[in-house]
């Protein structure tokens, strides 16, 4: 980026940097090490080496060249220089490529010999010769700067070869014939002239080599990274070690706020791009507006990154209270001695040389320390999203893998359970906002794990201030004391945590599996508990109305309890108790000795009462003949009832004074609208309003009776878990509150009948297994730790918040999801690492104390282009979903569409302007963001958000319910459902579990053009599977999977695949049967024929098709770019 | 008149600013389910502060209406927009039963804390003011 500004700059230098020269005096062995006559001939370059990091060091040298070059070539070459490099290394065996660019053979060797230079470059001050090397290299590329200038326009073609061999390595499948046939597709796209093509056979030639290198890497970057880090060497060396990367990246973005102009910048942003890896770059603070989806907190005006702060930080002495120090790695490298040249600066990133002194893993240990040369810059390659149509990838989106060394990589948590929205923290607020991207965390914290460390120790390490439990990110400053990584503070090792029980060996803290493993569960001590471990206590409160029995979902609610009573999580202390309601409220007792139960019926609902304080909940063991006889005889014991009213609120009182003194779940079945006693509700629904365009009404509740009702149960630990079965308007909005902050969960069933809708029926009994078997979490807290200057702001999910960063959850379950919104209060610039920790407490059903800590440790970045380069996608997409929903119920629906909309014009409008040389007539994305739009299009026309279409009112807030608790995975799945093809289903590209042969369909666009008529297609919504037949689906495929001769035969409703014995049938069942497996819900299968009327509910998640009332993802697109533009 | 909305929202801010710092009391936080006794004090007088509202808008409300009688033509319009304010705050309350402004499910949003400490502040120095100007004024 500095380069054009370079020369006219250099004068300004001296005065510029003033205040830096004490920085870099201060480690003084640096400068020992470099000859003294490069140190001095370099003096000059330090602040722009420091200045400019890495990539853009190289050029700056050129400077000092005697053929000095004018600014044009410099910049040229310093892209070319990253382009080509890679490419030759790589395929420097090709003979065409060789041909075409005659330089490649030097560049070839002088990447070589930077390499070597880099292996060996702590035995001895090799420094110089890289020095050396690295001025012909540079100086290579004056005698061709027309080539470079000609490639100029499609500089973005070897990140996509890069990214096709990134993306099949990372999903470990081979499929080059897709690749290739992309590859092709791409090109052809575009405009050619003589160098593209000679431009194109470089990513082509590229990618049949790379796919022989089975390297999780990809390959540019970390050529890159080799030829820039070891360019980057010399610079770095001189200032202070290259292990400053990141931090000497701050100083860059800060520094030259006052030299460069914006011109400037907005010219360099170019070649940033150009050169497909990223670079910090600054840029002038522009006036911004926050993002508009939660204005309260971002409407700070831009702070200037402070500068001073930093070098003052740069001066301070050695090993004394640096949290840039990378903690994770003291503990994760054993004792290696120290280099002395570098006194204690870092002692844990100088072993880093020594240990790995093969170049690869070399490279991509440093690809941790210096951010910017890492595997980014395919996340960063622009996109342009109105030419490019085929942006989803193959298999399903993976979740970005945070910057970091490999060894912190290791011991991050999993995506799946952890999530940011920006796996690279934005350093300052400012920054932030300029990003226009929220920041936020998706939690699944008590997922079903099938690996769990789960320590017993009489004393569970916590750092002293902030109660931080120990984790792998802590770094050890000796064997006595570790520092915490949320705040810092140096806290004492106990005598017993220097044993560890795995190894049985003594004085290895760093050892221990609390250090090893950023998931682990502790078995808690009595101090983690107010009362005794409670026991697991089930109450099932029943609707027998004449509606509920009408609708027949007391067989299956009766069938699968007694199915699943023994599989219940719980102990020997278990206990469980039933009641039934409908004008009045019916208690049983189940009191052993009891010849049968005991109905007991109150009819003064207006001051509901418990017939008997005791032996209404009794033990499921004790009692269990009881208990199956009232099961058996509960179906039938109301068949004739006219009872049309429902006192589903007496009810409910009524069961929270049964549980009040154990705490635990209810489970409500509700099928109509609560009509008697407290908490009664009207109609609130204008069927005539369904579609409107306009205002949609009463997202929020009618009344507060559910709301106090569930933190009553709260402040009790007891959760509600509703079950909504009904056929009319029952006004979830205020009904779920009674889950919603009692930490429950909700169901709906539209239109449940058992015999009239055995899609709903079936998906009911599911449920309900896996509601009834899953594990479950009693009296739990959770509570978010984060590194000092971030807080958290907002949460979203199911549970009642007690303090500011407390949640309080009656039950935990394995199916929640939580939401997090954060924010930066104090600038993050002298760290180089954060970390995040849940810690959710809670009582197992085995009546066992546990604490279940996650740690999630995240780089700190300085550039707008890193932090575009660490965007999660889909997490973004997740954390505005639950902020619309807040949006729409606190303000309105339209106003939240707005958002969600504005959310991506923001966004993408922030990224062009950083990366202006793209035109602005096309619509550009990095490529981290580029389903950005498409989910957000997908968002505007699910059931919560859509205008114009008919949706009932319930639909609507039940699907805003489960985006606020449901997570990111199963979340994501709804919102953008997967699509396969399925008639055609191939050997290749298949994978193996479990000795049986998966096939892998590559995603489909989830648009009708795709679905022909010869084929059969299975749409993946997560809790249902869609098998659409065509029309003219060939005879083979219908008799082999679905088990019948021909098209017409196929029954309308059809939940069912055959075992049919052949190979299709097979692989269809065995892929359907993978995708179950993935989930803990099995969902239902639907076979839709065109005629049927499952149809719409099929084709409304198309979701990039055009509507009547909502746009295609092209016009999507358009009005977006319309928007950019204005 | 004045003394007391100065007392009241002095206390209101004092709750919320306890609310917020709540977390931040690094001691103590070994288990987070022991209500201290400390803590169900500060839980009382949050709840005490909150109960205040609604007496605070009806003072002021008559004060309104006193100053229209005695013809305070000036008084009256300084007081107007803050009337106004306390109208719209309490017609735009979340659905609740009782009389009451905060809702115990949201008011630990960082957003609506800090949105409430700042109004604190903002009524704390428009009742300071107003108290004086009435006793020299």
């Amino acid at each position: 980026m500095c380069l054009c500004s370079c020369s006219p700059s250099r004068m300004e230098f001296p005065s510029g940097y003033g205040s830096h020269l004490p920085s870099y005096s201060v480690p003084s062995g640096h400068y020992s090490q470099v000859p003294s006559k490069a140190a001095a001939s370099h003096l000059d370059n330090q602040y722009r080496a420091s200045y400019y990091p890495t990539y853009y060091s190289a050029p700056a040298q050129n400077v000092m060249t005697p053929s000095v070059g004018t600014n044009v070539l410099n910049t040229q070459e310093s892209q070319q220089l990253y382009n080509k490099t890679p490419a030759h290394t790589v395929g420097s065996a090709e003979g065409p490529i060789q041909g075409a660019i005659s330089s490649a053979s030097y560049l070839h060797t002088s990447a070589q010999q930077s390499y070597s230079a880099f292996g060996n470059h702590y035995s001895t001050s090799v420094s110089s010769s890289v020095a050396s090397q690295g001025f012909p290299l540079n100086s290579d590329h004056y005698t061709m700067p027309m080539v470079s200038s000609a490639m100029y326009p499609n500089v973005s073609y070897p990140p996509v070869a890069a990214g096709r061999v990134y993306g099949q390595a990372f999903t470990s499948q081979t499929l080059p014939a897709v690749g290739q046939f992309k590859e092709t597709n791409t090109f052809s796209s575009q405009s050619t002239s003589v160098p593209h093509s000679l431009q194109q056979h470089v990513p082509v030639g590229y990618n049949t080599t790379l796919t022989t290198i089975s390297s999780a890497q990809s390959i540019q970057d970390s050529l890159c990274r080799n030829l820039t880090g070891s360019v980057a060497k010399v610079n770095n060396q001189i200032n202070r070690g290259m292990q400053y990367g990141g931090y000497v990246n701050n100083q860059a973005s800060s520094a030259p706020a006052p030299l460069s102009s914006s011109s400037d910048d907005e010219e360099e942003d170019e070649e940033d791009e150009e050169a497909g890896c990223f670079v910090p770059y600054f840029h002038p603070l522009k006036p911004f507006f926050p993002l508009r989806l939660n204005t309260r907190s971002m409407t700070s005006s831009p702070v200037p990154a402070p500068s001073v702060p930093q070098t003052s930080k740069a001066s301070k002495p050695f090993g004394y209270g640096y949290p840039t120090l990378q903690p994770g790695y003291q503990n994760a490298a054993p004792p290696a001695p120290v280099q002395p040249n570098n006194p204690g600066h870092h002692p844990g990133f100088q072993h880093y040389p020594q240990q790995y002194p093969g170049v690869n893993q070399l490279s991509s240990s440093l690809g941790g320390l210096s951010l910017q040369h890492s595997q980014q810059p395919e996340s960063l390659r622009p996109v342009n999203l109105t030419q490019d149509r085929n942006i989803l990838p193959v298999s399903s989106v993976p979740a970005p893998v945070p910057n970091l060394n490999s060894d912190l990589r290791k011991l991050n948590c999993s995506p799946d359970s952890f999530r940011c929205t920006l796996t690279n923290i934005p350093q300052t607020q400012a920054l932030l906002n300029k990003a226009k991207l929220p920041l936020g965390l998706l939690l699944h914290p008590f997922r079903d794990l099938t690996q769990l460390p789960v320590i017993t120790s009489s004393t569970i390490v916590r750092c002293r201030s902030c109660r931080t439990y120990i984790n792998p990110f802590v770094s050890f400053i000796d064997q006595r004391r570790w520092k915490c990584n949320l705040c810092y503070r140096v806290n004492d090792v106990p005598e017993e945590f220097m044993y560890n029980p795995l190894t049985r060996s003594y004085g290895e803290p760093h050892k221990r599996p609390e250090v090893q493993n950023s998931t682990v569960e502790f078995i808690a001590s009595s101090d983690y508990m107010l009362r005794p471990p409670q026991p697991a206590v089930y109450l099932f409160v029943l609707d027998v109305s004449h509606n509920a029995v009408e609708a027949g979902y007391l067989t299956i609610v009766c069938q699968s309890l007694l199915e699943n009573l023994d599989k219940l999580p719980g102990d020997s202390r278990t206990r469980i108790g039933f009641i039934t309601f409908d004008s009045t409220v019916q208690f049983y007792n189940l009191q052993e000795g009891l010849s049968q139960p005991q109905m007991l019926i109150v009819s003064d609902i207006d001051d509901i009462f418990l017939p008997t304080p005791d032996s209404l909940l009794v033990n499921l063991h004790e009692s269990k003949e009881l208990i199956k006889d009232l099961l058996n005889a509960l179906p039938n014991m109301f068949t004739n009832t006219r009872e049309t009213h429902s006192a589903l609120g007496p009810a409910l009182q009524a069961a929270f004074k049964l549980m009040s003194p154990t705490g635990g779940r209810i489970s409500v079945f509700q099928t109509q609208l609560p009509s008697l006693g407290a908490g009664l509700l009207h109609s609130r629904e204008d069927p005539n309003q369904r579609s409107s365009t306009k205002v949609v009404q009463h997202l929020g509740p009618a009344t507060d009776f559910y709301k106090k009702l569930a933190l009553d149960c709260s402040g009790q630990q007891t959760a509600v878990d509703l079950f909504l079965l009904s056929s009319q308007y029952s006004d979830l909005a205020s009904l779920a509150c009674m889950s919603k902050y009692s930490a429950g969960c909700i169901y709906y069933y539209p239109s449940f009948h058992r015999s009239h809708n055995p899609a709903q029926a079936e998906k009911l009994q599911k449920d309900l297994k896996r509601y009834l078997t899953r594990k479950i979490g009693f009296e739990a807290v959770m509570r978010i730790r984060c590194t000092k200057g971030l807080s958290i702001h907002t949460f979203h999910g199911n549970f009642f918040v007690r303090s500011t960063d407390l949640l309080s959850l009656a039950n935990v379950n394995p199916d929640a999801g939580f939401a997090v919104q954060m924010s930066i209060e104090e600038s993050l610039t002298d760290t180089s690492l954060v970390c995040f920790q849940t810690a959710l407490l809670y009582t197992s059903s085995k009546g066992e104390r546990r604490i279940r800590v996650h740690t999630l440790c995240l780089p700190v970045v300085s550039s707008l282009a890193d932090v575009y380069a660490g965007a999660d996608v889909q997490a973004v997409v997740c954390l505005l979903a639950n902020m619309a929903v807040d949006r729409s119920v606190s303000s309105s629906l339209s106003d939240a569409r707005d958002a969600l909309v504005n959310a991506v014009v923001d966004s993408l409008a922030a990224y062009m302007s950083t990366a202006s040389n793209l035109q602005q007539s096309m619509l550009i994305a990095p490529n981290s963001l580029k389903l950005f739009p498409l989910y957000i299009l997908a968002l505007l026309k699910q059931k919560a958000f859509r205008t114009g279409t008919s949706t009932r009112l319930d639909d609507r807030v039940y699907a805003m319910c489960q985006m606020k608790s449901q997570p990111l995975v199963h979340l994501m799945k709804m919102i953008h459902p997967n699509l396969y093809r399925i008639d055609k289903l191939i050997d290749e590209s298949t994978i193996h579990v479990n000795d049986r042969v998966v096939p892998q369909p590559p995603l489909q666009k989830l648009s009708a053009e795709k679905l022909t008529r010869e084929g059969a297609f299975l749409m993946d919504c997560g809790s249902i599977f869609y098998i659409w037949i065509g029309k003219n689906c060939s005879n083979n495929f219908i008799k082999d999977v679905l088990g019948y001769p021909n098209y017409a035969s196929v029954p309308q409703k059809m939940t069912q695949l055959p075992e049919v014995d052949a190979l299709s049938s097979e692989r269809t069942r065995s892929f359907i049967s993978w995708l179950r497996d993935s989930r803990p819900l099995s969902p239902v299968l639907q076979v839709i024929k065109d005629e049927n009327p499952a149809k719409t509910d099929f084709f409304q998640h198309l979701i990039e098709d055009r509507t009547e009332a909502a746009f295609s993802y092209y016009e999507f697109l358009l009005n977006i770019q319309q928007q950019i533009c204005k | 008149m004045g003394t007391w909305s100065v007392l009241r929202v002095f206390f209101n801010i004092i709750a919320f600013d306890e609310l917020k710092t709540d977390y931040k009391n690094p001691i103590d936080q070994c288990n987070t389910l022991n209500p201290t006794v400390e803590k169900v004090k500060k839980i009382k007088r949050v709840k005490i502060a909150l109960k205040l509202v609604l007496p605070e808008y009806l003072i002021h409300a008559f004060f309104c209406v006193m100053f229209l009688c005695a013809a305070e033509w000036l008084t009256l319009g300084l007081n107007m927009p803050l009337l106004a304010y306390h109208i719209w705050r309490y017609m735009s309350r979340p659905v609740m039963s009782g009389p009451g402004l905060y809702d115990p499910t949201t008011i630990m949003n960082a957003d609506i804390l800090a949105y409430c400490q700042k109004e604190g502040w903002c009524k704390l120095a428009f009742y300071l003011l107003s108290f004086f100007y009435y006793l020299y004024g």
